[in-house]
This record gives C-alpha cells, structure tokens and sequence, in this order.
C-alpha cells in the first residue's frame, strides 16, 4: 500500500481497540519470567557451549602476540577465537569500528578473543588465562583539546535527525551582530551509555552453511543484512530471531560483536555457541552516545522575537564516524529570520560513538532548551511565554512547508496549568523549605516523525483467529499489543483473537524499531496486509468488498452476517502487504511536541539536586496505546533525569577508555531519584503521518527532560551549571553561604 | 574466576587456623563483596573457609551497657534492632544509607568492615593498581579521580574505604573483636582497625594473617542525637561522596566521623573538640594536610557543608 494522500476516515477510526489503555498482551511471560529472551533460549537448539569474550586491554595499538596455550588447555575449554586467526571482519554498513579480526586495535575493550567452553565459568576462567602483548600507540582522546582544529562535517543520524556541515538560511552574522538583546554561549554534554538492562547476547547455531543467531536486536532485516556482510555469507543462509528484547535504547540497533563472535566460535567448536557480553566491557566494546561541545548564539529583537540563532556542535567519532547532530532541531523548533547552524567532528580513538536515543535531539536540546531560558531571563520574560511567542507553523527555512500537526504552544499552556508554573518565582533563589531550595524549570520537546517502509502477514484460521507475523521488534515499548490491536480493530475481532509473532527474520520485513518510527510505520504495515487480508475474506464470502463491515467476530453486508472463521474454514487465509510512503514527508514537517515541566530541591548544604516532581505534555498524533505510551514517555523522562543529574562516561584521557564501565560507577537514576511522574497526551490525529493518524512518543519523552531538570536547578540555585552532567561540585562554591 | 576449594569450619579458631595454614585462602561469609571480585579476578583465594554457619550471628548486651553485634548478623539485623535503633540510631542510619536491601540481607557486619574499595582502576585489571598488584603503580593518581581520596592517601594509592557502616563505628568508638590461629581473642579499637595505604596499599587492616573477626562490640549509648548524613549524586545505591556521622549533645559537643575521603573513618580528636564551635574549625581540624586531587577538590568545601547541615539538623 502506498500512503502518498492525507488518510481519509478508515476502520481504524473506530477506535473499538485502538486507542484505548491496554495491558501488554506479552505481559504475563514478562512477569512470569518465561518471556524468552536470548540467552536463555535452551530449549532452540541442543548442546549449547558457552562464549567469553576478550577485550583489549589497551585503546590504540597493535597486538604483537596473544599466548593461548594455558587457556586453550584449560578445563571444559572447546576452542579460542583469537583476532590473528581472522583478517579484519568486513565492515556492514551501520558499524565504524572493526568488530573482530586482525592484529590491529582500534579502540579499548574491542573483542581480540573468544573462549568456548562447556560452562560459562570455564570459559571465564580460560579468557583469563590468555596473556596478550600489545605495542601501545598514541590516540587522541581528548575531545576539548581537539575541537579547534576538528572539521566540518555533515550527518544524517539515519534516526530521523540530520544536517549539513553548515546551514545558512539569511543572514545571521549581521542579524545577530544588530540584535538588541543576545546571548552567546556554551554547553557541554558528556558521552552516554545505553545502559540497558539484557546485555548483547546471541546464541549461534550452524546447520550445514546456513547459519540461525538467536539475538536482542532491534532492527532484524538490518542485522540479517549486515551480519551477512560480516560474515562474507549469503543472506540467504541467514535467519535472525529476536522476539524479546530487554531494552537497547539504540545501542542494540546494529550488529554488536556477540552475534559474529557465536557465529565464529560455533563454527570452530562444532556446536552451538551462546555469548552474553559482560556488563563491564559493553561500555567500551559496543557504542554510546558521543559527547558535545556546543556553542548556541541568540539575538531578539525588544519584544523577544528571535532574529538571529546560529547552534553549532562539535563531537568526536573514530575515523568514518558521523558527528552527533545536536544542532538538527534548531533548524525546526523556533521562528526567526536568519539562522545558522554548523557541526565539527573530530577524529578520536574513543570507542564508537553512534545513535542513542533520539540521536542529536537528546544532547541538542539540553543545550538550546537552556539556552531559551537564559535568553527569557536576559529579556525579563516567562520563559514558556518566549517560546510561545517564537512558535512556527511552518517550516523557517521553507515557510511554504506547513508542519503537519504542530501544538507545541498548546503542550506549553496545558503543562502550565497542569503544574502550577503561576508559583513559580522568576527571581531564581527565592524559594526555600527547610534544607531545601525549591525551583522549577520547563523545556519544549521537539522529535521528528520518521516515515519507512514496513511490512507484514496476517493469517486467518477456520476459528477467526488472526495470526500478525512480521520482524518487527518489541523493545519493551509495546509493540505486541500495539499491533494486536491494530489487527483486532481491522478485523473486527477482540485481542483474544489474535496472535502477534515478531522478530524473526523469516518473516515479512518491518520498519524495526529506532528513531521512534516503530510504533506508527509497524502499524501501518499491519494495517495494508489487513486490507488485503478483508479484501480476500470479502472475496471468499462472496461479499462485496466495498460494504462490508468487520465487527464482533463476523462479517456483515447489507442484512448478510457470518463469522469471520467461515472465510478459511477450507484453507487458512494469508495476506501480505507492507505500507510505503509518498511525498507527504517532503511537503509536510512532521514532528512531535512536548513540554516537560520539573520542579527539584537543592539541598542548600550540599548542592544535591533532587528532582520532586515531573510533568510532559505531549502531542504526537493519535496514541494507539495510552498505556503503554505512558510507560515510554516517563521511562524517557527518567532517562532525561539522569542525563540532567548524574549520567557521564568518565574518559580516561591518557589511556583513551570510559573508567565508569560498569552499573556500579555509571549511575542511572534508581526509583528513589524519580518521586512523581505524570504524563499528559494532547488529543491529536495526524492523517499525514499514515493511515493510523499516529506518531512516535518513546524519544520524544526525553527530549528536552534534561533543559527542564536544569533550569528548574538554576531557578533553585541562582547558579548556572552549562556542562552537564549537573552534579553539585559544579555549583556547590556558588551556592548561598550557609551558617 | 579461579577455581578453589570450599571447606566449612567448625569454629572461630579453627577456621582462623585454617585460613593461617593454607596459602591463598580467605574466609567467606555473605560474599557480597568477595565473590564479584573473584569473578573478576581482582581477588584469587584459592581456598575459601565458610565462616557462615559458627553462630556468630547473635546480638548481645554486655556487662558494662554496651552492645555486641556478632561478626556475621546481617546488615538488614542489625540495622533493624530495636536496640541499635534506640541507642545507636547512627549505626542504624549508616547501614541502611548503604547498599540495596537485597544485598544488605545478605552482607554481614565482619564482612561490611572489610569490603574493598571501590575506585574504578581497582576494578579494571588492565590497569595498574597498588592495591591490587603491589609495585605496579596507581592509574587512579593523575586519572579520572572525582569519587577518590582528599586526605589520609599516599603516592602509592589515593583509594577510598567506601563503607558507611563502619563510619558510624568509628563515631561510637567501636571495638573489633578477634581471634587468631592460636585461639587467642584481641580487641582492635576501631581507630586501628583500617589503615592508611602509606607504602603498602594492600594492606587494608590490622588484622594478622589468619586472625578472623568474631564481633564488634558498642560502648555504652552516647544519648544525644545521632546523624548520619550521607552525600551523593543519586538518592540510593551510591557510595559516599562524602558521609557525616556524629553523636551531637544539647550543648553542641559531640564527636564526628566523615566517609568517603579517606582509607578509613576519618576522625581527628580535635574535630570532636571543636564541635560545639561550628563547622568551620571542625572541618578545618579534620581537613588540615589534605591533598585533593583536581577532580575531587570539592570534597573540602563539601565537607564543612555537610558537616554544617548536620549541626543544623541536630539543633531543630
């Protein structure tokens, strides 16, 4: 189906299921434990040996030699993957580091070596055993000293998120040069770890040359693709299967080196081999979210109305990375005549950098958000009412394209209401309960929609049950009932009636899930093979298709009524389509909005922020579930929270890695961090997005969280920390003297 | 991990003999500590003697009004007596200001006193580390240090003892109790009890080889108010940046203890002396002859801070 004018009404607009607060359909084998996550699938295949991986001890050099002769003989050992007995694994198209092979080191902890033995332990056990030596190469590790000289460098996060080296839509120089009020300033934010909870893991299994990886991926057709190339096999032999996934955040988007590393060390042993990457080498091994050193520059006139904004970015990568497009939203978000936006990349020896949730608008808006705040208290203005007065319904740089559904002004006056932002005190330090000083801060949320091809089966069975098949992925997002309850409303059957299977390579091709494009586009796939799927039950009841009414388990025509099963009682039906776009994405900008508002307490003694209560607003078309897209929104807010308070890889400069590679040192916010969260959807229908009038919400939840917790910390405090994260040594010496 | 062997003792002095005798081993009680560092291979014990099982879990008054916590009551125990709660409340404080409840269930009083640091070059065996592989050097000094110690530290480590714990017993003039190979008992003030790195950073106690902890023993109670105040970036399941414990009387006297800058408990006598004159001279006492490093400079100001927030919550 091809989606190429505005939908019109459809049966989706029924809302019998769609739409309404659902529980997960999969959530019993999640509280139960038997959800079947990949490192725990015994039951696929016999004889499982288990994988440890190695990584280099050291960031840049090369490996003179690895003695593999005590761990090899080790107990239960079956055999050792090393890097010099493989030339350099081609590299797919997603990866910028070498995942395996070859004497070279490109970063710290990359897999030089994996150990198979019958037991984990032993293999653990073995892996220590390796005594590698390296010569040691100088690398460049340290993003501030580089960033002068770093170039210009374009990039399309491939997330929905992308700009040009340089961007120049009137004339800024002189703009802001004539600006009555302005503000030029920097921000900084520190590089990020995924942090999820299921490390990579991979189970592999060879079948003559056809080889089945049993995975946590959130992107099947891309992995089958790229592990492919890896592997320099045809795609053809390959099957993915990854139907539950705990938690990736982008950082499970790409092949990871546990999925080669099995399919190797497999085919050394001669049995299947299962590999979880240890928590403390995911942080290096695998990628983060790059940090940034921006600069954001804004001039208005008297009134608050933005002349000039110029944002530019400069982040590191290994050499063929892509900069962090940080700057990407403020070609969108606010009005203003003359606007500049440009990003650097420098070249580094870090561990790859790469896309984490909501990729350039995460760091982005942690920069401009609390940029927009200090310009409001620059011009004595509310900092909700300068943004309002700087909305677009269009397009800045091309005003002839209309945002398709834009209602950030409406996120901003509901949030205000919602969160009592009339007691807030403009003059920051004014607000004190006990220990505490008490502020309140707010930020927009912007994130584009991102329109991609999906596709998927729908099967009907003599007893109307509908089976969805796609290798489409469930993140944790919701994806199982969002979809079952799209084919439950095109079918005119209850949840009961469906099956949702996903992320198995064998079937039809989705959008997967990233950039928060899954929930629409996966949908809207279901949707085009339920079309076809009503067509051939219209066809086989002898309906006529143009009537008919699927409702209560039947099918109605005129006075006519059958079950819906009666259409395959002779042979199961099958149905596949996949929904593609035209170029509504190009005549229309397509986003979501959000305001977040937070309210914290700085202990007035020790500069410790807390945060006392959250609220996000949002707008992004029609939310197909109101429940499970809460879950996405405050998860994100809690992710944002941390980004604000406490989240940082640490580098060590002189020795080139992230110190804080594990969950011990790497903190992300625990429950006691996060006291209150409340989460609003603005009613919206968006029939430009697809035919399920819908948007993503999973990365606009944390867009803009991180501003809003550090403005509310400037509105406490009167001291404005601009390198994240915001942690009390940064404002404890400015904070009010105490007794 | 290594492989070892496993044996369960039948005694403290015999499993103090027992862990005299072989070389490599080390007692085991909760593991909450050991067992990760194994699976690292930050510790190689080749043998591991369960202390877990000798009936040193009781808490007990003493003849003089103190209280005696057995070496292996669990953490969530001794926190949640109701006499460690009463006249102790600092103790209580500092326990349940650590760790998660799951592990606090598990860890136990001996092991919680000798729970290694957490500096994160200690725990990346690529990386050179005194305490870990004496003569290798220290990647923490001139590294990323902002968790690490202001004062106490040396050239060879300038590591952290992490615990909470084992600040409050440094405030209430704690006792620990041993037995050696021999059979013989000692009691090790905990003022001697962790030593500063100086030269030989992985030395951590006074504890002879073999000598096993069999209890601390709690002075009679202080009265005043107990306070443990402890500073951190996230609310819970995050060491000390830096922790207060005090015992405060009505007049403002009192004695304090800080976590999280030094190898040990940090107390200085004339620090107890300056309570009632505010936090300033306090710190000052505590701090004289500190040596930040860049990343961890606001431990100092931080300090005195803390240290006034709890004067002030002592006085309301």
């Amino acid at each position: 189906m091809k989606f190429d004018t505005p939908a019109g009404q459809n049966p989706i607009d029924q809302l019998k299921v769609v739409g309404r607060a659902t529980d997960r359909i999969d959530g019993p084998l999640k509280t139960t434990g038997t959800a079947p996550y990949a490192y725990e699938r015994h039951d696929v295949v016999p004889n499982q040996a288990y994988g440890y991986i190695l990584g280099a001890a050291i960031a840049k050099g090369r490996i003179r030699s690895m003695d593999v002769a005590s761990a090899k003989a080790a107990s239960g050992v079956l055999g050792i993957v090393s890097a010099l007995d493989y030339p350099p694994l081609p590299k797919s198209k997603m990866n910028i580091a070498t995942l395996f092979g070859g004497p070279v080191v490109e970063h710290y902890h990359q897999a030089i070596a994996l150990v198979v033995a019958e037991t984990f332990e032993q293999a653990r056990a073995a892996a220590a055993m390796i005594h590698v030596d390296y010569t040691r190469a100088p690398g460049k590790f340290d993003l501030e000293a580089l960033a002068p000289t770093a170039p210009l460098e374009p990039a399309d996060s491939g997330e929905g998120s992308k700009a040009p080296k340089i961007d120049r839509f009137g004339d800024f120089d002189g703009a802001f040069a004539s600006a009555p009020v302005k503000l030029d300033q920097h921000y900084t934010t520190p590089g990020h770890s995924h942090s999820m909870m299921e490390p990579f893991a991979s189970i592999a299994a060879w079948n003559g040359d056809k080889l089945t990886v049993w995975t946590s991926n959130q992107m099947i057709a891309w992995a089958k693709r790229d592990l492919a190339t890896t592997l320099s096999m045809s795609p053809d032999n390959l099957r993915i299967d990854s139907p539950f996934i705990g938690g990736g955040f982008g950082g499970k988007l790409f092949v990871r080196v546990d999925m080669p590393l099995a399919a190797l060390g497999a085919k050394l042993v001669g049995r299947p081999v299962k590999i979880a990457m240890q928590r403390p080498l995911i942080t290096n091994n695998a990628t983060h979210r790059p940090a940034t050193i921006q600069r954001i520059r804004i001039g208005t006139d008297r009134a608050g109305n933005i002349t000039a904004i110029a944002h530019e970015s400069t982040s590191g990568n290994l050499p063929d990375g892509k900069p962090e497009t940080a700057v990407a939203q403020t070609k969108l978000l606010y009005a203003g005549a003359n606007r500049m936006t440009l990003m650097r990349l420098a070249v580094m020896d870090l561990p790859e950098g790469n896309a984490m949730r909501a990729p350039g608008e995460a760091p982005g808006l942690m920069a401009l958000e609390m940029a927009m705040d200090e310009m409001a208290e620059k011009l004595g203005m509310d900092p909700i009412e300068f943004r309002i007065i700087n909305d677009t319904q269009v397009d800045p740089e091309k005003p002839e394209r209309k945002f398709s559904q834009r209602q950030l002004v409406q996120c901003l006056r509901d949030g205000a209401q919602r969160f009592g932002w009339n007691a807030r005190k403009a003059k920051p330090a004014s607000v004190r309960d006990g220990q505490w000083l008490v502020g309140m801060g707010v930020a927009a949320g912007f994130r584009n929609n991102m329109l991609t091809k999906s596709g998927a089966r729908v099967l009907l069975d003599g007893k109307g049950i509908v089976t969805v098949e796609t290798d489409m992925t469930d993140i944790g997002t919701g994806t199982y009932t969002i979809i079952a309850q799209t084919a439950a409303e095109m079918m005119g059957v209850g949840l009961d009636k469906v099956v949702v299977k996903l992320g198995d390579s064998d079937f039809p091709a989705s959008s997967g899930s990233g950039g928060q494009w899954g929930a629409n586009n996966s949908t809207a796939g279901v949707y085009a093979a339920c079309v076809k799927l009503r067509e051939q039950v219209a066809q086989k009841l002898g309906f006529n298709a143009t009537d008919v009414e699927f409702a209560d388990g039947h099918v109605r025509s005129g006075n006519r009524s059958r079950p819906l099963g009666d259409a395959a009682k002779s042979a199961t039906l099958s149905a596949e389509d996949f929904i593609e776009y035209g170029d509504l994405g190009k005549e229309y900008q397509q986003s979501t909005f959000a305001g977040h508002f937070v309210e914290v307490g700085v202990n007035a003694y020790t500069g410790e922020t807390r945060i006392r209560r959250m609220l996000a607003v949002c707008a992004a078309g029609r939310i197909l579930n109101p429940k499970s897209a809460r879950s996405q929104v405050i998860g994100a807010m809690t992710m944002g929270a941390g980004a604000a308070l406490m989240e940082e890889l640490a580098v060590d400069k002189r020795f080139g890695f992230f110190v804080n590679h594990d969950l011990a040192s790497y903190e992300v916010p625990v429950h006691a961090d996060i006291p209150h969260q409340e989460v609003v959807f603005l009613d919206e229908v968006d029939p430009i997005s697809s035919p399920m009038k819908a948007k993503g919400v999973g990365e606009l939840g944390i867009c803009g969280v991180a501003a809003a917790v550090a403005n509310a910390v400037y509105n406490a405090t009167g001291v404005r920390v601009r390198d994240y994260p915001v942690t009390l040594d940064k404002h404890l010496a400015k904070l009010p003297v105490i007794a | 991990m290594r492989p070892f062997t496993y044996s369960r003792a039948s005694s403290p002095a015999e499993a103090a003999a027992e862990v005299a005798r072989t070389p490599g081993a080390k007692f085991i009680a909760g593991g909450t500590n050991l067992l990760d560092l194994m699976k690292l291979e930050i510790e190689v014990p080749t043998h591991l003697v369960d202390v877990g099982h000798l009936g040193l879990d009781k808490i007990e008054a003493t003849p003089d009004g103190g209280l005696r916590i057995g070496a292996l009551v669990t953490n969530s125990d001794a926190a949640s007596d109701a006499r460690v709660r009463r006249d102790y409340g600092v103790l209580s404080r500092a326990i349940v200001a650590g760790a998660s409840g799951q592990l606090r269930n598990k860890a136990t009083t001996a092991g919680n006193l000798l729970q290694r640091t957490r500096c994160p070059y200690f725990y990346d065996t690529n990386q050179p580390c005194n305490k870990r592989q004496p003569g290798s050097g220290c990647a923490a000094i001139g590294g990323y240090s902002r968790q690490l110690g202001i004062i106490g530290t040396s050239d060879k480590c300038i590591a952290t003892y992490p615990g909470d714990m084992a600040v409050a017993m440094r405030v209430l003039d704690t006792t620990v109790e041993t037995v050696n190979p021999a059979g013989q008992t000692r009691s090790i003030p905990m003022a001697d009890f962790h030593r500063l790195w100086g030269e030989t950073p992985q030395i951590e106690t006074a504890l002879a080889p073999g000598e096993m902890i069999t209890a601390v023993t709690l002075p009679k109670p202080l009265g005043g108010t107990h306070i443990y105040h402890k500073v951190r970036d996230r609310a819970s399941y995050a060491y000390a940046l830096v922790s207060v414990a005090a015992v405060i009387q009505r007049d403002g006297s009192g004695q304090v203890a800080i976590g999280g800058i030094a190898p040990k408990p940090w107390r200085v006598a004339s620090a107890d002396a300056a309570m009632a004159s505010g936090s300033k001279p306090v710190a000052a006492a505590l701090l004289a002859g500190a040596k930040p490093t860049h990343d961890n400079a606001y431990k100092v100001p931080l300090v005195e801070r803390t240290l006034a927030a709890v004067m002030a919550e002592a006085k309301a």
